[in-house]
């Protein structure tokens, strides 16, 4: 008689670590988690070790003391007398401001000057091809170099405008002076102002909100609220009866009207740039260096995006475009409602990444002088504390979190585009 | 009256088409005037185009050619023109074109970078151009490395020669030790001895090697690397070291084990989410602080490391779009052969997914090439940085136009052409694909 | 591990020998070049010529120590530094020495711990303005638009002048000296602001130099000089000494022409001292005895050295104002070679 005997239970033998396929992949994580933690404890001793040499233990200490130097292009208010940590921030903002900017103007343009590379215009086709090969192929640091020169150069200095016989003068009813250090346009004015709330106190992060502005923002959006619910009404009423009721008027009506009597009641009027003393006086002033990066940066981009947007629209197959035309919509809104909105889906992935660059390649402000936080944190501030290590880090810190949060929305609305596909 | 006929029954002969519909005209109607919309922008594109020529023609034509100083310029242009605006004083570009292109590398050493060159492109031909090149002359690509460093920072021949011969050993104990202890193994064997080879044993080497038989060329420092060679060869250098690295990152990336994966996101998340000039502040401020005590590389390398790192991380992407495209039948075919991990990716992956990548490594070396231009900004002498000293000496100070104009230049010659050829491989790519 | 070793496959690629902590002159000499940190470039400064040579009055500085340590004028490997690398250039041991026109302030001296070997050139912050404005005074500039170079002391002296001063104004900072000079020259800004000297400089390579004026407020103390680390005093030494050496030889009269007929045919002991013929000072500098000869051979004296680079004869055209000898009722003041 046979007995039938388990085989025998298997050792567990240190080889098979590497050689049972159980076994190898932990192996091999465990090995590469210990080179990267034998690599980091070696870099973080060997900072340890240097900057004991030194003498300058991290410490970020120096974020607390003024700075002592002036930001031209400041969102909130700043005095030299500030912190380290304000000028910072005053830079972080700047660097929004420009990235926002730039990548709107960037798609705008982009968009235009992509379906006009399709255009059957054989001249404007070409102009176009002329534009995006020019601007892929130069780096963005000449750009904004040039863009910066040209504007210096082709526009007047305030001191044209002085004088019996100026030889320039300011546009559109003299209300938007335009010199080569930056555009004037008017600014609106309150003066029966609510005033601000202040917030955070004496802080390096202490800042207003106009309730002025808050309660344009709140008019506004019960305005777009209230017009939606009349277009909602209207459709029903489409839907049931399959008249649809004119609302055009009452919608006008809605977004003007409160609108009108909240600025009536603030007292709301332009202040309007004078030439005073050196420079022009009021108004809202941008900057020469803002300009100037803003469009190098937006026009750079836009060739980029504007390659995109034509290899998205190439993607989408003749037939749609042939369908529109059968059902006889006209070649602009074919393009508006129906090749666009499907080429989105292709444009919208290496679209993030154009915005990621744009944002990234804002760090070349210094180039104008532009006071970003490459030009506060990274550069003055770096520059009278010495504290590289620390700026230098936290100046990284700083874009990635911009980056990731840019990625983060980018990837949202990604999705729900997608959402829509069937 | 049978022979009224009121049919016509020989053929009219065939009239040519009218004057507005063929030729210049026809083609003009059709291409610019076809609607009053068109024929706007047309109208308003040749006023454009003529108002920028307008400008520009004069300013590149009408110029001074032979000119010591920016001084002498402007009286030849009042001499001639009567006028200093509106002329270009190109006797910079003359003065200093030899320096604008090779920075300060010794005038009769200038064959050295340009050899290097011609040996690029003719190393890079049986990749680039792989159905017209013999595959023999991938004996030049794999040779090409180390032959460049000698070329370009000269020194005893057996600096490179060892640096070379450490990847022989690696590649002999892999191929013979495969069969005695097994793939991994024999791979993890092969690299630990070349590290230590290179490490411990080639310094000593070299250095005994060099004193008894003294074989080798002038030395330059790198130092002296500037102007539009120092742009191509950081680009180049980023580019060729960051490719090993890149798969490497890439494959990570897609693979399963968890720890590994995570390491590789991170890596290249936080270099795509910084921008380039932080690492450069990194190598030119920080790098040392991060390097053991006493260490001290020289700023040309320390940038050649950071621009490695920064390609690296998009090198990284590249490649895993090219991994991504690849179809999932030639991973399975792979399997059902029952060919391990590293021999699907030596034998059946990675030769396809890198074919595919190259017009995305193409694009990813224009933009790091246009990038390099950033070093101006941490004091390095690239084209950018010499213009600015150019400003700066006495003869020279106060011109703009003219430097940045030639820089443009150059960049667009080069960068165009590349991106060319990157459109020309994707055509051919397409066509075998379908 | 020796790092030496570590990286000794890498020597060939470019590495440079690693920088001891202990001295710097013994590195220098074992290298045989000086590694001296200047700017990326400012007229008559600094500048390389179309050979790739450098030039300029703090270039000179790099070459007397060079020919005072080395015996060789040429044995200067020029480090191009910017505003933001050229502490952690000098602090990491790329550098031996940073000749740079670097004011010296107590910052600088204590927190990042270099020392100041001396002055070389005395300078202040002025402002220059179009004549056409018709402004005489800084204290006029309410509301002006100012641009600065960015990176040095300036911009912090502005902003304390026109603070304590009450007034207003639109700060351009700007990276490089010929941007500056672009902006001013647009009426991109009314007025530009940095050293006087830089200023002169500027003005001087306009086409109408008349145009425009200097005026008259100088707001800031700028003494600029070499530095070196900290800690390394015999190196700190030599660098003081060499730059004492060419003012001094301008004060007792000792040119590059003279220099060799005049060590064998004075009489006056210090120029004895000076020049090596009397007594062991090289000796105690851990230089041979004609260390001085050499530096001054070099590129002349102080007073050569600012009339060939800067002087009035140059197209820069500074006069010698602060940076006179003593005797002339300047600032420069040598200690005595004894």
């Amino acid at each position: 008689m046979t007995t039938l005997t388990d085989p025998p239970k298997e050792q567990f033998r240190l080889s098979m670590l590497l050689y049972d396929t159980r076994y190898r992949s932990a192996t091999i994580q465990v090995i590469a988690m210990l080179c990267f933690m034998l690599l980091a404890a070696w870099l973080i001793n060997n900072t340890a070790q240097n900057l004991a040499a030194l003498g300058k233990p991290i410490d970020f200490g120096f974020f607390s003391e003024p700075a002592s130097y002036d930001i031209n292009q400041r969102l909130l208010e700043y005095t030299s007398r500030d912190t380290h940590l304000r000028a910072a921030l005053m830079g972080l903002l700047n660097t929004l401001v420009v990235a926002v900017l730039g990548c709107i103007t960037a798609t705008i343009i982009g968009v235009f000057v992509g379906v006009l590379r399709l255009s059957s215009n054989w001249l404007v086709a070409r102009i176009m091809t002329v534009y995006v090969e020019m601007f892929r192929n130069v780096p963005v640091l000449l750009w904004i170099v040039l863009a910066m020169a040209i504007m210096i150069e082709s526009l007047p200095a305030p001191r044209a405008f002085r004088g019996e016989d100026p030889t320039a003068t300011m546009k559109l009813f003299d209300s938007v002076a335009i010199t080569n250090r930056g555009v004037y346009v008017p600014e609106f004015l309150f003066s029966r102002s609510l005033g601000n709330i202040h917030l955070f106190g004496d802080s390096s992060l202490r800042f207003d909100i106009s309730l002025d502005l808050m309660a344009v923002l709140v008019v506004l959006a019960l305005s777009i609220f209230a017009m939606r619910k009349v277009a909602a009404k209207a459709a029903a009423t489409q839907e049931a009866t399959g008249d649809r009721p004119k609302i055009w008027y009452i919608q006008l009506g809605l977004l003007f009207v409160p609108m009108a009597i909240l600025l009536t009641v603030l007292g709301c009027h332009f202040g309007y740039p004078e030439l005073k003393g050196f420079n022009f006086k009021g108004g809202t002033y941008m900057r020469n260096s803002l300009i100037a990066l803003w469009l190098a940066l937006s026009l750079y981009t836009a060739a980029f995006i504007a390659e995109i947007v034509r290899a998205g629209i190439l993607a989408i197959s003749k037939g749609q475009t042939e369908a529109a035309s059968a059902l006889g919509i006209r070649p602009g809104k074919t393009m508006r409602l129906v090749i666009l909105p499907q080429a989105l889906r292709v444009i919208i992935p290496p679209m993030i990444s154009n915005y990621l660059n744009l944002t990234k390649n804002s760090s070349l402000a210094i180039a104008v002088g532009y006071m970003d936080i490459t030009g506060t944190m990274g550069g003055i501030t770096m520059n009278q504390t010495g504290r590289e290590l620390e700026c230098v880090l936290l100046l990284m810190l700083a874009y990635l979190i911009i980056s990731l949060s840019i990625s983060a929305v980018m990837n949202w609305y990604n999705n729900s585009v997608k959402l829509v596909e069937r | 009256m049978s022979d009224v006929s009121f049919v016509r029954t020989e053929m009219l002969p065939e009239k040519a088409p009218p004057a507005s519909e063929v030729g210049v005209i026809g083609w003009a109607r059709h291409n610019l005037f076809s609607g009053w919309f068109n024929s706007a922008l047309t109208i308003v594109s040749i006023a454009a185009i003529y108002y920028v020529l307008s400008g520009v023609f004069p300013w590149v034509f009408q110029s001074v050619w032979n000119a010591d100083s920016l001084g002498e310029c402007r009286e030849i242009m009042k001499a001639t023109w009567g006028s200093t605006h509106g002329h270009a004083c190109w006797g910079v570009i003359n003065d200093r074109w030899e320096q604008l292109l090779f920075g300060f590398y010794p005038s009769e050493l200038y064959w050295r970078p340009i050899v290097s060159l011609i040996l690029l492109l003719a190393a890079l031909s049986p990749i680039l151009f792989a159905d017209r090149v013999s595959p023999k002359m991938l004996i030049l690509t794999t040779a090409y490395p180390f032959l460049m460093v000698f070329l370009m920072w000269g020194g005893t021949i057996w600096g490179p020669l060892s640096a070379a011969f450490g990847f022989v050993i690696a590649y002999l104990i892999i191929k013979y030790a495969t069969e005695a202890v097994g793939e991994l193994f024999a791979m993890i064997a092969g690299v630990a001895v070349a590290v230590i080879w290179w490490l411990l044993l080639s310094g000593p080497i070299v250095e005994a090697l060099s004193s008894a038989m003294p074989i080798g060329i002038e030395a330059v420092a790198s130092r002296k690397f500037g102007g539009f060679m120092l742009a191509i060869l950081l680009g180049v250098v980023a580019i060729g070291v960051s490719l090993p690295i890149g798969i490497v990152l890439a494959l990570g990336r897609q693979s399963d084990l968890l720890i590994v994966k995570a390491l590789c996101v991170g890596f290249i998340e936080f270099i795509r989410g910084v921008p380039l000039i932080t690492l450069l502040f990194v190598a030119s401020l920080l790098l040392n602080i991060f390097l053991p005590p006493g260490t001290n590389f020289d700023i040309i390398l320390r940038v050649m490391i950071m621009m490695t790192l920064f390609s690296a991380a998009y090198m990284a992407e590249v490649i895993r779009g090219g991994l991504a495209a690849l179809p999932r039948g030639q991973y399975e075919g792979a399997d059902s052969l029952g060919l391990d991990y590293w021999q699907a990716q030596r034998l059946i992956i990675m030769p396809q997914a890198l074919k595919i990548s190259i017009p995305g490594i193409v694009s990813t070396f224009i933009g790091i090439f246009k990038d390099t231009t950033l070093v101006s900004i941490i004091g390095l002498f690239d084209v950018i940085g010499l213009a600015s000293a150019i400003r700066a000496d006495t003869a020279w100070n106060g011109i703009y136009w003219e430097l940045f104009a030639f820089i443009a230049f150059l960049f667009f010659i080069v960068c165009f052409s590349m991106s060319r050829y990157s459109m020309y491989l994707e055509r051919k790519l397409q066509t075998g694909h379908h | 591990m020796n790092k030496s070793v570590v990286f000794g496959a890498l020597t060939v690629a470019g590495l440079a020998a690693s920088a001891a902590a202990a001295g710097t002159m013994d590195d220098v000499k074992a290298r045989g070049t000086l590694n001296c940190g200047v700017t990326t470039g400012l007229v008559g400064f600094a500048a390389p010529d179309a050979n790739g040579e450098w030039n300029g009055f703090d270039v000179s500085v790099c070459r007397a120590v060079a020919a005072a340590v080395l015996g060789d004028a040429s044995a200067v490997t020029f480090v191009p530094t910017t505003g933001k690398t050229r502490f952690t250039a000098l602090a990491s041991g790329e550098i031996d020495l940073l000749a740079r026109n670097t004011t010296w302030t107590f910052s600088r001296d204590v927190d990042l711990k270099f020392t100041f070997v001396g002055v070389n050139y005395y300078d202040g912050q002025g402002f220059m303005v179009p004549k056409e404005l018709g402004v005489s005074s800084a204290k006029d500039l309410d509301g002006a638009t100012v641009c600065i170079q960015t990176g040095t002391t300036t911009e912090l002296n502005l902003a304390d002048f026109f603070r304590t001063n009450n007034i207003s104004y639109e700060p351009v900072p700007i990276e490089t000296n010929a941007e500056a000079q672009q902006q001013y020259l647009a009426g991109a800004c009314d007025v530009y602001t940095t050293d006087a000297s830089g200023l002169a400089a500027t003005r001087a390579s306009f086409e109408d130099p008349a145009g425009h004026a200097l005026l008259p407020e100088i707001i800031s103390k700028e003494p600029l000089g070499p530095l070196v680390r900290h800690g390394d005093n015999e190196w700190g030494d030599v660098v003081r000494w060499t730059l004492n050496a060419i003012i001094t030889a301008e004060e007792l009269g000792v040119t590059s022409a003279n220099v060799a007929e005049i060590a064998s045919s004075t009489d006056n002991p210090e120029i004895k001292r000076l020049l090596g013929s009397e007594g062991t000072l090289g000796e105690m500098l851990g230089l041979d005895a004609e260390w001085a000869k050499r530096a001054i051979m070099a590129g002349g004296n102080y007073g050569e050295i600012f009339a060939k680079n800067i002087g009035e004869e140059t197209p820069i055209g500074l006069a010698r104002g602060l940076n006179a000898q003593w005797t002339e009722g300047g600032l420069l003041y040598s200690p005595p070679f004894r």
